[in-house]
């Protein structure tokens, strides 16, 4: 190993408003070496490795490259340091061919794609990338994608390869792939920085772990002497008491029991398998997981907006005792059905809102069809929109602005105070709190809790495990599709959660997912 | 966000930024203030390419579009007309449905109008074709705009490309008729339908033969209007315009509400046909529509959507086409000059909306990050 650090950061603060995203982080990567940058949702990974690839400047702090500092200002400038960030979301142009991608943007020279696909087929064969040159991005996989991104920055030189969770959209057969695309790279003198929360796949590919945590850096270990307990714990840290006010459930009934719930995306990929649960009226169900983990389209299946591939969602009726199976329902269905269902979804601006109408047109929402008239009531909506207003305190110049230009937290208290104000037997949320300030926080809990003791079952989906483990009564957890334990909210502790929640897939179900690979190519 | 970020920090010494909404006053005066700028630039262009005194050019305008009782008729006219289409379009532009297809609409519509009239002109009595006619030519309407509708709905075509190839078959339809029907045989035009007994013709009251159609499109104007900012319906297109995830997760039928929106603009387009047809010129062209399928969506657009400012912005556009077209005459202008006019001042009017929506900032400061 080379004694200068191939990129040194040195106390790095970043902040985006009030929100701290990165506080004095310090960390080095030689050449040689893959380094994992370990941590929760929100821990500032991304945007920390966006400030070296030129994304973002920081606002405190050095990036020494090769020892000397550098002055990273826009993506151009790192590639000039030899630094390539692949991000999660390929910035492809669809129509082009895997060629025409790498080569685009390129201004020195002249444009010469015979010369190119030589220069780009060397590097393929020298890595190992299985990649047809002339193939259309819209044609391609997922996989294929990927590579053409990492052939794109090695094209442009780089050195230093940033992957932001590069194994998220991939089969467990395209990671063994990349896995060893990334040794080759590696034992050529890359410096190769992987940003992940998959335990697992930080002890298989890399060499040292740093992990970050709320923005923190709290450490650097080497895989060697890693374990998956040692990085949980560094990963979620110790226990931090929010007091949150947790009453005993009552009157538990059953209220909504998933049968076997499997989902597939459209291009095939299971997206949930077999999930089995019961929802009680008079609790909170938390729903834990690493986000993508397949909470969004379970949430969905429930509410009508998720085709199942198959499984059962039967909603036991409180007043009638009837028993109504939700699957294949539209939205529409299950409300005449007389499913009292609140959901508040994970994007609030684009499916619970619409962001450009009034607050009271976005009460009118739930309640626009009620009356034979052919015309709207705007009334009823009005006293509601002025009652939510001042109940759950949402600063506004009044009811008639357009949701667009409140802030975050007085969205989502309309979007949680309107679907409340159904008075639901089952309430549904994703995410309430991303976002919020402490205060509205609290809110939030509140009304959860409160809603609870109304003998609402109440579903959870969060990300904070100090929030779940506070407020839940029982906590769930998901990883990659598959319900990996069932746990009580009173004694459990972040670790066993955190372990959970980054349970190795591959060891569990290793049969199924070859089969299921099969279906997709 | 990646892109500002990119450019940032060398050369940002100028930053654009949405503002907060504007008082209704302020907006509307820099609308008159564009409006005035672009007089004051198609003076300068007058005086540079004709020489003429623009004074008198704009005088010659305005006499040509209002000066005599015949012409401000003829002005009220073809606002109606324009209007009406416009009328059509907006609900479907409202819902995000890029209905471009106006012009073969009201083509069809128009010739469901004259077909009616030349094949039963003579076997029926008026009271019975007149209905005959108005319901016929709104079904053609409906028809030739729900068949993009229903494609866009089922198998999520390009609604825009649908409805505008949509426009040229039905402008060939109305050319083969034109030469089925031409009166004398062979001459490829159909004339003046019913001359004498005017059967199916939309009865004029009083000696004003235009009032009829413009009152019906004043009616229309009024109900959607209404219709969409008051009715569940126009509730409905507005969310599924907005958000179609938000429309889906409260249970619109999004596909239901594609069709039956553009049922409605269809049927809208088909009046229109009608009040061309039988209300105004008694024969069909395959000029009939006149380009007002695509002129009706920039008037929809200028007024954002609202069926009241449309009664201004065709205003606006008509004005200035008949006025344009009698400076062509008296100062013998080519046509196309009008034209230039005409491109100047729509061109300072749209331009002004980013001034409504958005302020400059300048700032010399250096480093300034994006974020």
């Amino acid at each position: 190993m080379n004694n200068t650090p191939a990129i040194e950061l040195r106390h790095i603060t970043k902040r985006f408003g009030q929100i701290v995203a990165n506080k004095n982080v310090s960390l080095t990567v030689y050449n040689h070496e893959i380094l994992s940058i370990l941590g929760e949702n929100g821990s500032g990974k991304t945007t920390l490795m966006n400030m070296i690839s030129g994304i973002y400047h920081p606002d405190e702090g050095e990036i020494l490259i090769e020892g000397k500092p550098a002055s990273i200002h826009s993506p151009k400038d790192a590639y000039r340091y030899k630094i390539g960030m692949i991000h999660q979301h390929f910035k492809l142009v669809d129509v082009f061919s895997a060629t025409e991608n790498i080569v685009l943007g390129i201004t020195e020279g002249k444009y010469d794609l015979k010369a190119a696909t030589k220069v780009i087929r060397e590097t393929c064969d020298k890595y190992g990338f299985e990649i047809d040159l002339t193939k259309k991005i819209y044609q391609m996989s997922v996989s294929e994608k990927q590579t053409v991104e990492i052939v794109k920055t090695l094209y442009r030189g780089a050195d230093i390869l940033i992957l932001d969770e590069p194994t998220a959209v991939l089969t467990p057969q395209e990671i063994r792939k990349l896995f060893a695309v990334l040794r080759r790279m590696r034992d050529d003198g890359k410096a190769i920085i992987i940003i992940t929360h998959k335990l697992n796949e930080v002890l298989e590919i890399s060499d040292r772990v740093s992990v970050l945590r709320k923005g923190e850096y709290i450490g650097t270990i080497n895989t060697s002497e890693a374990n998956e307990s040692i990085l949980t714990e560094m990963m979620v840290g110790q226990k931090i008491s929010l007091n949150i006010e947790r009453t005993d459930p009552k009157n538990v009934e059953k209220r909504l029991v998933l049968t076997n719930v499997s989902v597939n995306s459209i291009d095939g990929r299971a997206i949930l398998k077999n999930v089995n649960f019961t929802a009680y009226s008079g609790e909170i169900l938390g729903i834990a997981g690493i986000s993508g983990s397949g909470q969004k389209e379970l949430l969905e299946s429930i509410a009508g907006l998720q085709q199942l591939k198959s499984g059962s969602i039967i909603y036991y009726n409180p007043k009638t005792g009837a028993e109504e199976d939700l699957r294949d329902k539209t939205p529409l269905q299950i409300k005449n059905l007389g499913v009292r269902l609140s959901f508040v979804p994970e994007d609030r601006l684009g499916m619970g809102l619409v962001g450009s109408m009034s607050i009271i047109d976005n009460m009118m929402l739930r309640s626009y069809r009620e009356g034979k008239s052919v015309f709207v009531r705007r009334k009823e909506p009005h006293d509601l929109a002025d009652r939510i207003i001042e109940d759950l305190q949402v600063v506004t110049p009044d009811a008639q602005t357009p949701v667009r230009k409140l802030s975050g937290g007085n969205v989502q208290k309309v979007l949680v105070g309107r679907e409340i104000a159904a008075s639901p037997t089952v309430l549904m949320v994703a995410y309430p709190v991303r976002g919020l300030d402490i205060n509205s926080s609290y809110l939030i809990y509140n009304l959860l809790t409160q809603q609870k003791e109304n003998g609402v079952a109440v579903v959870f989906v969060g990300e904070d495990l100090d929030v779940l483990t506070e407020l839940c009564d029982r906590i769930l957890v998901i990883s990659g599709g598959r319900i990996t334990g069932i746990v009580d909210g009173r004694n459990t502790t972040k670790e066993e959660i955190g372990l959970l929640m980054t349970k190795a897939h591959h060891a569990s179900d290793g049969q199924g997912k070859e089969g299921h690979h099969e279906e997709n190519s | 966000m990646k892109k500002t970020a990119e450019k940032a920090p060398h050369e940002q010494f100028m930053q654009i930024s949405k503002r907060a909404a504007l008082p209704g006053w302020q907006s509307w005066l820099i609308r008159i203030a564009a409006v005035l700028a672009s007089l004051v630039v198609c003076a300068v262009i007058i005086v540079l390419f004709t020489g003429d005194n623009p004074f008198a050019i704009y005088a010659t305008m305005i006499k040509g579009a209002v000066g005599t009782s015949r012409r401000i008729w003829s002005l009220l006219q073809g606002v109606a007309m324009l209007l009406c289409v416009s009328l059509a379009v907006t609900p479907a532009f409202k819902m995000r449905f890029w209905n471009i297809g106006a012009e073969g609409q009201v083509l069809m519509g128009g010739l469901a109008t004259a077909s009616c009239m030349i094949l039963f002109g003579s076997k029926m009595p008026n009271y019975l074709l007149l209905p005959l006619v108005i319901v016929v030519s709104i079904v053609a309407g409906a028809i030739w705009a729900v068949i993009p509708a229903i494609f866009k709905a089922i198998w999520n075509t390009n609604e825009t490309l649908f409805t505008l190839m949509m426009n040229y078959i039905a402008i060939q339809i109305v050319s083969y008729f034109t030469y089925i029907w031409s009166v004398p045989k062979g001459s490829g035009k159909i004339g003046v339908i019913n001359p004498s007994t005017q059967a199916g013709w939309l009865p004029s009251i009083g000696k004003y033969s235009y009032l009829l159609n413009i009152l019906i499109v004043a009616a229309l104007t009024i109900a959607v209007y209404i219709y969409l900012r008051y009715s569940k319906h126009g509730y409905e297109i507005a969310v599924v315009g907005e958000s179609e995830n938000t429309a889906k997760y409260i249970g619109i039928n999004v596909r239901k509400v594609i069709i039956r929106t553009m049922l409605l603009s269809g049927a809208l387009c088909g009046v229109a046909g009608l009040l061309l047809v039988s209300g105004t010129d008694h024969t069909i062209t395959r000029d009939t529509a006149g380009g007002r399928g695509f002129t009706a969506i920039m008037v929809s657009w200028l007024a954002k959507f609202n069926p009241l400012y449309m009664i201004l912005t065709s205003l606006l556009l008509v004005f200035m086409q008949k006025g344009a077209i009698e400076i062509s005459t008296v100062f013998g202008l080519n046509d196309s000059f009008s034209d230039i006019i005409m491109g100047i001042i729509i061109f300072f009017i749209i331009g002004s909306e980013f001034f409504i929506n958005y302020t400059i900032r300048f700032r010399s400061r250096k480093g300034v990050e994006a974020k």
